[in-house]
């Protein structure tokens, strides 16, 4: 049985006030608050073993770099694969452009089209859009049904043998929705596309295992999964990440630089040009090893009770509408709703003012606020750390704002 | 300052009942803003006669401070000048800090003499994040009149 609230006291910043309120962090899709370890490990590498990696011949340099390549390995259990299918990059946004420039730039054409689905983040269409520029392929999108699941039958529907990549978030940072992943995967690699996954809102919160999603590539960032910001991770298929050009050059990727050309280091190094984020990697470890002393298992059950706790205090709420799925079923505690005729901004302002953190905007997913028709949402998000009172916080919060626009 | 005050009936009532919302026959000037951050939109047509402002609409969606203050701000310009709205927006952006002055902007013992009913969004400035809300319409509206 999990100390919920041990692990909360591990967070030194959930102990803040805001406002002269305890605050209430609803924000962890945006991004994790830090557990007191690994703060300590960033803060242990930088005074003990700061040294760039794979490059210095002395014994400190050596240290940084096996911390370095313990993390990768660290970070490839914890994702059921290979270190050498791990690629550091400084965020999942960037792992996704390693892709659009490493692979789709220099495979597609204006015969192929790209198929995302219409509640991808931005880091997930416009790198895709930026190739569609370059190589004249052409984009489209599957929609949602009216209770925020994927339109799978307008998946299928669109899916051809034109297709030659699925892009597709595992869960949704708006919706919270969980998408079939692997029955997606399975359908596109049918056709003969490549599928890479969004996992950004998932490897966080649930436990993933690379190949039984089916993708061939995937992308999350450490600072969603209470490591530092600064670091994301791409995995793909070994014989893939090899077939495919670096997207970047620069130092520490190459075997030999030459006047009339070079080669490449091998996976993933050719992928990971100029210093690597090495003190990240260190802290994303440590959050990794947080994380799998509480277990995916546990964290996972945690947050699911906490998403129905909050799913049903927000149903009580008059006047509350929520864009998502209505149960925690298959989905993540990203919860995005309105409130009346309140504009979520005003709704965040007003909810500050009681210590209560939740985003208002369109939450980096404008193509699906469009489609949803709403010009922006407020989110509230959940982690392992947050607890029943935040959720009575908020609703407690909303309850003040109705009252403040009711005077008019 | 409080919530309440930021949310003043005055600007409730705006944000609810927007003034000068009808789309023009005759376009004079134009000008659309946006903050890409918060997803406030304003689109501004103006009327002129001469360097009169005869006719003005103001149409968009965001949070309640965006709006409100597009639809005061219709209402304090129409009729005006263009040197005279010059002289208002100056006196708004003051008001509300965009632009610096160590000036007393908004005479406490007079209320509404400065700025009518634009003086409900002095409360804006205790929330630093939202004052570019209420700055959009102003913006745009330069935006239209100075292209």
């Amino acid at each position: 049985m999990t100390d919920w609230a041990a692990i909360r006291a591990d967070f030194p910043i959930l102990s803040r006030e805001m406002n002269g309120y305890p605050l209430a962090y609803l924000d962890s899709a945006a991004t994790s608050q830090k557990p007191q370890a690994v703060l300590d490990a960033i803060t242990d590498f930088y005074s003990t073993t700061n040294a760039n990696v794979h490059r210095g011949a002395y014994s400190l340099a050596d240290e940084a770099t096996r911390m370095y390549e313990d993390a990768r390995s660290t970070v490839a259990r914890f994702i059921g694969a290979q270190s050498d299918e791990i690629v550091f990059t400084r965020g999942a946004t960037s792992a996704f452009n390693t892709v659009a420039y490493g692979w789709a730039l220099r495979h597609l054409t204006e015969d192929d089209r790209i198929l995302l689905t219409i509640m991808e983040h931005h880091a997930n269409i416009v790198p895709w859009q930026l190739v569609a520029d370059l190589t004249g392929c052409s984009i489209e999108f599957v929609s949602i049904t009216d209770t925020g699941r994927l339109d799978l039958d307008d998946f299928h529907h669109l899916l051809d043998e034109d297709v030659k990549l699925v892009g597709a978030s595992m869960a949704s940072n708006v919706l919270g929705t969980i998408n079939p992943i692997a029955e997606i995967a399975d359908a596109a690699h049918q056709v003969g596309a490549l599928v890479i996954a969004d996992a950004a809102q998932a490897v966080p919160h649930m436990s993933v295992n690379v190949y039984d999603t089916g993708a061939d590539w995937i992308c999350f960032s450490g600072h969603k999964m209470l490591g530092p910001t600064g670091i994301g991770v791409l995995w793909g298929r070994p014989e893939i990440l090899d077939e495919m050009e670096p997207a970047e050059g620069g130092g520490e990727m190459i075997t030999d630089v030459r006047l009339d050309g070079s080669t490449w280091a091998a996976v993933p190094h050719k992928f990971e040009a100029g210093t690597p984020p090495f003190a990240q990697a260190v802290g994303l470890k440590a959050a990794i090893d947080y994380l799998e002393a509480v277990g995916m298992d546990e964290v996972e059950r945690r947050e699911q009770e906490l998403t129905e706790y909050a799913l049903k205090s927000m149903a009580g709420v008059e006047g509350l509408t929520v864009y998502g799925p209505a149960t925690a079923q298959d989905r993540v505690g990203a919860i995005s709703f309105s409130l009346n005729d309140i504009h979520p901004h005003d709704l965040a302002t007003i909810l500050d003012q009681r210590g209560v953190a939740i985003r208002a905007g369109h939450h980096c997913a404008r193509p699906l606020a469009r489609s949803l028709n709403v010009p922006a949402t407020a989110r509230a998000s959940l982690y392992l750390y947050n607890q029943e009172s935040d959720i009575d916080a908020l609703i407690g919060a909303l309850a003040e704002a109705k009252e403040l626009f009711s005077v008019a | 300052m409080s919530l309440e005050e930021m949310y003043r009936e005055v600007i409730l009532d705006h944000y609810r009942n927007p003034r000068n919302r009808d789309p023009l026959d005759h376009v004079d000037a134009t000008a659309e803003g946006n903050n890409p951050l918060c997803g406030d939109e304003v689109t501004i047509e103006v009327g002129l006669d001469g360097d009169t402002v005869q006719a003005i609409s103001v149409r968009g969606q965001g949070c309640s401070i965006s709006q409100a203050s597009a639809s005061m701000m219709s209402k304090a310009v129409l009729g005006k000048t263009e040197k005279e709205i010059a002289e208002i927006t100056d006196t708004f952006k003051k008001m509300m800090g965009v632009i610096e002055t160590d000036d007393v902007v908004v005479d406490e013992e007079r209320p509404g003499a400065t700025l009518g009913d634009l003086e409900a969004l002095q409360g804006v400035r205790k929330f630093p994040v939202r004052i570019k809300c209420a700055d959009l319409a102003w913006t745009t509206l330069e935006e239209a009149l100075n292209p």
